[in-house]
Formats: structure tokens, C-alpha cells, sequence
């Protein structure tokens, strides 16, 4: 059994059809990259299956479980997380209050604690910066805090939208080594990137996604060698 | 010593116009739509003490309590019927609901307790406190009012920085589906706000009459827009804004009608909250709204 399976996907927006009955899986200690140009679709599957959308068609299964119908709010308490495209942390919010929101599903106030230690030994910046107020942060500050207070409700699976836009080429480098940090502490990674190159790099598998159909999928150090998607995506 | 008494009577006013301005401005903060029958929960409010006390024979108190929790129940059953369908509509048909709402409570109040005006008895009953030897006399209701406000001030600060509920509301005053991806349930978050401001609007309803001791359909109506205008004035979403601004419309208010005219004090409340938008378009606490990309 997959951890995550979507099965043909369908969804809308108004009457254009955003997913045109896309399926995938992703197995448990994974990293599975969604590469694409924009528009491609691969925000909104991503925004499907945390429930901020409803599929018109189809479903997704975690854990063994349909969660198509599932509120939003309720998923990341089943143990899957989501860092929103453009970061979203709370700008009026300081640091840590943002990472307890994280937490909001835990009831637990000594493992919550426990988790932000945790949180503040894999992002240091974070815990110099605490008590200040998310949105005077810098951009790849934004998207550790992002990262982390996704962290903070212990997730099995994360969803990671674009983590790497609009950062520097260092800083670039320094997020995807977290991913792979965190995939290695034994969260699954479900990646959507338009930087196919670094997303290829540190997958397993990978889709490609074209106009909301998958076109393309394979073991990423197959894809990166393919010679479509380096024309396509990798820019040679 | 008549400026001083003037000015406690100005804070007085002022601190009712506060509590109704703290439940538009969390309303705004959170749902961002201008609940304009908040008003006219206040005017329901005050008539359900008045019938407890008169009707019923109920002690003040009780009735007070009953008053609070039939709002709190009306704000939330408002918010379920006429806004939350309307929750990704147009801003500019929320505001019309919500001037429709605003018609409906006065017009139902009209038909079940009449256009004539009720004279609302002194419910609390405090007494008057004589200050400076005789020359100062201060009503008790005046005190009580203040206090009253400054504690629900701090109680909502406290509410909001400390409990869970407080920081989910935050959250969904920023972003709600980044609050709803940290597992906040943003429609229960919005109705715990709607319950919050429709509470206290039954307790600004009491102060407000114990005070003016007339109540009728419209009793709600004006006090509500100069509400509205406090919130705004201080800075729409902001609850510390609300509280100075409703005190300092109070007491621009109480003095212009002292030293000025009593028929122009409404004017000029409404002039100066032209001048601070002219000058300060987000009100004195208020910020500025950045996206971001």
C-alpha cells in the first residue's frame, strides 16, 4: 500500500479544467518531485489533496484512508503538512508564535516544546530570531520558518510548494540540503518545483506534469538524463 | 470643576462606544466585513433587560446574563444565515446583507416591541459619589462603565495573545487558508468571533440605556455608526485602536456638546474622523496592508 495515492484527479476551476484526471503515488520514506512548467497544474494538486480545493473527480487516499472529502483543517492532524507556495507564514506574527500555529493541532505542551528544540536545532536562524515578527524576515528566513512550522506538527508526509523561489542560488542550495535532512529523519517529501535540475537531484521518482496531465514519470536520475526533459526543463 | 465632570462623562460615553467598536473591529480583523447590525444587536440586547426586569421580575443581573448569551447566540445564527453563505462573494454584497440585516432586527423590533420608546430603568443602581467636598458629583454608572471597559479591553488582549484561540484567530485574520493548513477551523474561528462581539454589544446595550434610560428600535442605529466610527477611526482590526478611539470620540463628543453646541456635537464627531482619514487613511492604529509575493 502506497502511503499517498491519488487516483484520477480531476479539478476544476469554474469550467476550466485545471486536473484532467492525473494519478500518482508516493511510498512511505520518499522524496517524489512534481516538476513543470507554470501553470501546469502542480500548485493546485498540491492545494487538492491538503483539501484548500475540492477535486471534481477522483480521490486521495492516505494511509489507506480517503481523505477526498476531509476538511482542510482536519487533514494536517492525520499527520500530512503543506508549505504553501510564496511561504505564507502570519507577517504580524513574531517567529515563534508562528511556529506554535504549527503545533495548533497538538495538545501535548511538553512534546510541542520538545518538537521546537528540535525545529530550532535544524533552523539556528530561526531561534536567534524568535521574538521577531515573521514578516521583517528575509525571504529564505521565511521559507525555513515556513518549513518548520509545517515541522511542527509532526508530519509523516510534507508537501512542499515551490521552496525554492525566489532564493538566491546559496540560499537555493541550503533548502533543498534541509529537504534531504528531513526526508533522512524519516518524513516523505511530496516536492512540487519549477527548478526541475535541483528537484531531480535530491527525488526518487518524479512526474512531470503538462497543462494538468502527467506526461512523464520515472525514477529521477532516469528523467534527468532523459533527453525531453532536458530540453524541456533542465534548460540544455 | 465642570470641564472635569464633562470629561468623565466623555470617557463614560466613550468607553461604551468602545465596547461596541471592539466587536466591529474583531469582526473586521477576522471576517474582514463591516457588520453594520451590530448596532442593532445592542438595541436586542437592551430589550431583553428590559422585559427580564419588568416583564419578568428577573434580578438585573440575571437578566444581563440572559441578554448576553440570547446576543452571543443571535451574532452567531446571523453570521450562519446571511454572511458565511456570502464568505467568497463580493465584499461590496456582504455590506448590503449586512445593511439588510440591520433593517430586519429594527423592523421585527418595531413589530414585536412597538415604535414607542421604553423609559430603561436604572438596572445596576449604583449610587452617585460626591468628590472634592460637594463639587464634583459623579454617577456610579459612569464609573462602573469605565471599569467595565478597561476590563474587557485587557481581558480581550490577554484572550488574544495567550490562549490558542486568540492566536487561531490571528492567524485567520492574516491568511485563512494558511490558518485552515495549520489545522485551524477557520468557519469555527469566524463564528467564535461573531459570538465574542455579539456579547459584548449586549453589555454595551445595558450601559448605553442605564445611562440614557431610552430605548426604542433605533436606540442601536446611531450609537452603532459612531461606533463603527471609533473602530475606524483607531484603526479598523486593531482592538487597542478601537478602545482609544471610541475614548476619544466620547469626549470630543461630550465637550463639543458642552462648549460648543449639542446640536453640532455630531457633526463635528463625524468632521474629525474625516481629518484623521485625510491624514492618516489607516486610522492612529492601523497599519498598512503589504502583499507580498
Amino acid at each position: 500500500m502506497s502511503m499517498l495515492e491519488i487516483n484520477d484527479l480531476q479539478v476544476y476551476y469554474g469550467v476550466i479544467q485545471a486536473i484532467k484526471g492525473i494519478s500518482f503515488h508516493v511510498e512511505q520514506g520518499e522524496i517524489v518531485a512534481l516538476i513543470g512548467s507554470n501553470g501546469a497544474g502542480k500548485t493546485t494538486t498540491l492545494q487538492t489533496i491538503t483539501g484548500m480545493l475540492q477535486p471534481k473527480e477522483g480521490n486521495i487516499i492516505f494511509e489507506g484512508k480517503d481523505i477526498t472529502k476531509v476538511p482542510g483543517h482536519e487533514i494536517v492532524s492525520m499527520g500530512m503538512a503543506h508549505v504553501p507556495e510564496g511561504r505564507r507564514v502570519f507577517s504580524q506574527l513574531s517567529v515563534l508564535e508562528n511556529l506554535r500555529l504549527g503545533a495548533y493541532t497538538r495538545r501535548n505542551k511538553s512534546e510541542v516544546e520538545a518538537t521546537l528544540d528540535r525545529i530550532y536545532k535544524s533552523f539556528p536562524r530561526l531561534m536567534e530570531r524568535k521574538n521577531q515578527l515573521a514578516g521583517t524576515l528575509s525571504g529564505g528566513e521565511q521559507q525555513m520558518l515556513a518549513m518548520g512550522r509545517a515541522l511542527m506538527s509532526q508530519p509523516r508526509i510534507v508537501l512542499m510548494d515551490e521552496p525554492s523561489m525566489g532564493l538566491s542560488p546559496i540560499l537555493v542550495q541550503e533548502i533543498f540540503r534541509i529537504i534531504e535532512e528531513i526526508n533522512a529523519s524519516g518524513t516523505t517529501v511530496l516536492l512540487v518545483e519549477q527548478n526541475a535540475n535541483k528537484a531531480l537531484s535530491i527525488a526518487d521518482r518524479a512526474y512531470v506534469l503538462e497543462t494538468g496531465s502527467i506526461v512523464l514519470e520515472g525514477k529521477a536520475s532516469d528523467l534527468l538524463e532523459d533527453e525531453s526533459i532536458k530540453k524541456a526543463y533542465l534548460g540544455e | 470643576m465642570s470641564f472635569v465632570s464633562y470629561l468623565i462623562a466623555g470617557i463614560s460615553l466613550g468607553s461604551i462606544y468602545a465596547i461596541m467598536a471592539l466587536g466591529y473591529t474583531m469582526v473586521y480583523g477576522i471576517a474582514k466585513m463591516l457588520n453594520f447590525a451590530h448596532g442593532d444587536v445592542i438595541m436586542v440586547g437592551s430589550y431583553v433587560v428590559f422585559y427580564g426586569v419588568n416583564s419578568y421580575g428577573l434580578p438585573p443581573v440575571v437578566s444581563i446574563v440572559i441578554s448576553v448569551i440570547l446576543c452571543t447566540i443571535l451574532g452567531v445564527v446571523i453570521e450562519k444565515v446571511a454572511y458565511k453563505p456570502l464568505r467568497k462573494a463580493a465584499s461590496l454584497a456582504v455590506l448590503i446583507t449586512a445593511i439588510g440585516v440591520s433593517y430586519l432586527l429594527e423592523n421585527l423590533a418595531l413589530l414585536f416591541f412597538g415604535s414607542d420608546s421604553k423609559a430603561f430603568p436604572d438596572v445596576l443602581g449604583f449610587p452617585t459619589i460626591s468628590l472634592a467636598g460637594g463639587k464634583l458629583s459623579i454617577p456610579g454608572m459612569t464609573i462602573f462603565t469605565i471599569v467595565v471597559c478597561i476590563i474587557i479591553m485587557v481581558g480581550l488582549m490577554i484572550f488574544i495573545k495567550r490562549t490558542r484561540a486568540g492566536q487561531a484567530m490571528l492567524a485567520v485574520s492574516e491568511d485563512k487558508d494558511a490558518a485552515a493548513l495549520m489545522g485551524v477551523n477557520v468557519n469555527g474561528t469566524i463564528s467564535l468571533t461573531f459570538a465574542i462581539g455579539s456579547g459584548l454589544a449586549a453589555i454595551a446595550g445595558v450601559l448605553l440605556c442605564s445611562q440614557y434610560h431610552v430605548l426604542n428600535p433605533y436606540t442601536g442605529a446611531l450609537p452603532g455608526i459612531k461606533a463603527f466610527t471609533a473602530a475606524v477611526f483607531g484603526g479598523i482590526g486593531s482592538i487597542p485602536g478601537a478602545f482609544v478611539g471610541g475614548l476619544l470620540l466620547g469626549i470630543i463628543e461630550d465637550l463639543s456638546s458642552a462648549y460648543i453646541s449639542s446640536q453640532l456635537a455630531n457633526a463635528i464627531v463625524f468632521a474629525v474622523l474625516i481629518i484623521v482619514l485625510l491624514v492618516k487613511p489607516t486610522g492612529l492604529f492601523g497599519h498598512q496592508i503589504r502583499e507580498k509575493v
